[in-house]
């Protein structure tokens, strides 16, 4: 009995019952919300919130209040490079993907050093570089026209690519099973761990920290860098804070997905699920006809309602 | 102990770090009255009267809302809904104002419904967080959302003008000084007296070490609760101050301020962990987040440059508020 309990106590098990429940609630709430077509589509928009949760996830956990808050600024900018990078030829998106993971790489790299030299909480440090982040997309857009996506790059995105499944899709597949190996099979993962349960006891047992966690905010920027890119592929163009969405619904993806904002505890199977949850939801409130600000309640209101699902806090004991 | 070389300058550290733990906003004014004094050197007219005034009255509602942040923060939590609040108070206020004509008698009224309002977000965030214990960060992102679709229901679209007897009141003088400064008087009184009372000190006993506050007998969830609903007061009258700089209804003009209120709090210096947190730096911070983005202007910053400018500005000031912070608690 409580082994079946604790089965379905699982993130990543309460997570596929509820898209399974969701699912089920849009197919009768307007037929054809679960056919092929729409799921699929469902999945190109749940994948690129998915690859910014990928990083978002690692750097939560590593722990020490660790959270990205820049990630939706990367994305953006991101789009704005690839767009201009590019600039609708094919021949443009190996440069153009090169670009956009050394900007990710790059804020990343300068996030990281905030909070290990100087030491700044990452909550403000990601902040501040989100200001930084949004006044740059000013420039940028000041100077330049926003550039258009390769029809190699929107093919990848939109069209079948092989199963009748788009290449989107499949990377973020290969992205969830390289995610799985290395924070199960290697021992940088594991130290990811390490790092985020005890910091202290990492660091007397040789684990590097300080690079460590540089290198967690590395690759959160890299995400974005990779998503904002697939996101100018899946819109066409870049337009003003196309990533802004990402912030807090990154977040809210690895939450839904087990992994406590605390650190040290999760994965991104999980996080994956958290992210078609979110997504299907959002599916399920365009096509319903409501308002936008009746929509805006029951998303709020619902989200609040999953998160009961999800690990809440201990209650205090003397 | 061999030199008494050393020995002056650790009393004098010592000393700093005695007048920190006192007055730990002191960085804080630091910053600002430098800010100030760039403000001046670029353009002389900035350090007027008038527009000093100016300026307080635009940035009064992001201190408002930086000091209600500092309550949350004093115990440890986050309130990402701190600008729907705003907003959503914003917004029926002056719907309330309109549809009860105007008067002097009807724009008490709905003050009066908007600090209600206020103090209902607060504490529906307050159960959410405290009794529910869902983290605080995704929580009130979450109520953040169904207050925006509150604010959204209320008005949906932006412009309802408020009542004019409101804004002018605001914006004008009464008894030959600008109104704003008995909002900053009436502020300051406020603050006095809550930190006489025992909830701040529990607050920042909470933040500090929950579990020793609850081992000491300090009713934890209902302390967190209140912080919330100090929090929700705060953004209501810091949606009054909104309302009156603006004149007019916004049922989205709070969502960019919530991480500006953050951002002050930590520029004044608190601990955004919690059990280490100051009103007046968070004011402070408010308000030198507020010179920031005029000396960006007023520095001749070409216009497509300025954001960049201000976030670099603000991301510089916020390291110089974190390091000089720890410095005190160290």
């Amino acid at each position: 009995m409580s082994a079946i309990t604790s089965f379905f106590k699982q993130p990543l098990i309460v997570a596929l019952i509820l898209i399974v429940a969701l699912l089920y609630l849009g197919q009768s709430l307007s037929p054809g919300f679960a056919s092929a077509d729409q799921i699929l589509r469902l999945l190109i928009v749940a994948s690129l919130l998915g690859i910014v949760a990928a990083g978002q996830n690692v750097v939560i956990l590593g722990g020490r209040e660790g959270i990205d808050l820049s990630v939706g600024g990367v994305v953006s900018l991101s789009a704005i490079i690839a767009g201009n990078v590019m600039n609708g030829a094919d021949g443009g998106i190996l440069p153009a993907v090169l670009a956009c993971l050394t900007a990710g790489a790059f804020f990343g790299l300068l996030n990281g050093l905030g909070v290990t030299l100087l030491r700044i909480p990452p909550l403000v440090m990601t902040l501040g570089m989100l200001g930084v982040l949004q006044g740059l997309l000013v420039v940028i857009r000041q100077g330049i026209p926003s550039g258009r996506a390769a029809p190699g790059l929107s093919a990848f995105v939109t069209q079948p690519f092989a199963f009748g499944i788009p290449g989107i899709i499949w990377l973020w597949i290969a992205i969830g099973l390289f995610m799985a190996l290395m924070l199960n099979r290697t021992v940088f993962g594991h130290r990811i761990y390490a790092i985020g349960s005890n910091e202290h006891a990492a660091y007397m047992a040789g684990v590097p920290v300080r690079l460590m966690r540089i290198g967690l905010f590395m690759i959160s920027g890299m995400f974005a860098a990779i998503a904002g890119l697939c996101l100018l592929g899946y819109s066409g163009s870049s337009f003003a804070n196309v990533g802004e969405q990402y912030m807090l619904s990154s977040i809210i993806a690895v939450v839904f997905g087990g992994t406590s904002l605390a650190g040290g505890k999760g994965g991104y199977t999980g996080t994956m699920a958290g992210a078609l949850l979110l997504v299907i939801l959002q599916g399920i409130l365009t096509t319903v006809n409501i308002d936008e600000s009746g929509r805006q309640m029951v998303f709020g209101a619902t989200l609040l309602l999953l998160m009961l699902f999800y690990g809440r806090g201990r209650a205090m004991r003397a | 102990m061999t030199s008494t070389a050393t020995d002056t300058r650790s009393s004098g550290a010592a000393g700093l770090r005695s007048w920190l733990e006192r007055y730990p906003f002191l960085p804080a004014l630091v910053i600002l009255i430098a800010l100030l004094a760039l403000n001046g050197l670029f353009s002389p007219n900035s350090l007027s009267f008038r527009s000093l005034t100016g300026l307080l009255s635009t940035y009064m509602a992001l201190v408002m809302l930086a000091i209600a942040q500092t309550y949350v923060v004093s115990a440890g939590d986050i309130d990402l809904s701190a600008g729907a609040t705003l907003s959503l108070v914003n917004v029926a206020i002056v719907v309330l104002m309109e549809r009860w004509g105007g008067g002097a008698g009807a724009v008490l009224l709905a003050l009066a419904l908007g600090v209600l309002i206020g103090l209902a977000c607060g504490l529906i965030n307050g159960i959410v967080v405290a009794a529910l214990r869902l983290q605080a960060i995704v929580a009130t992102f979450a109520t953040s959302i169904f207050f925006t679709g509150l604010a959204l229901y209320v008005m949906p679209v932006a412009g309802t003008p408020a009542p004019a007897l409101f804004w002018r009141t605001y914006g004008g003088r009464l008894f030959g000084l600008p109104f704003v400064f008995y909002v900053l008087a009436a502020l300051a009184v406020l603050l006095y007296l809550l930190s006489r009372t025992r909830i701040v000190t529990e607050l920042l006993a909470v933040g500090d070490d929950q579990q020793a506050a609850y081992q000491t007998g300090v009713p934890v969830v209902a302390v967190r609760i209140k912080g919330y609903l100090l929090c929700g007061l705060f953004s209501a009258l810091s949606a009054f101050c909104l309302t009156g700089d603006t004149a007019s209804g916004d049922p989205l003009v709070g969502g960019k301020m919530t991480l500006y209120s953050v951002a002050a709090v930590v520029l004044g210096g608190s601990a955004l962990a919690g059990g280490w947190t100051t009103v007046v730096g968070s004011l402070l911070g408010a308000l030198t987040i507020g010179l920031v983005n005029s000396l960006v202007f007023f520095m001749g910053t070409p216009s497509e440059w300025q954001n960049f400018v201000q976030g670099l500005a603000i991301l510089l000031v916020l390291m110089a508020g974190v390091l000089a912070g720890r410095r005190a608690r160290a």
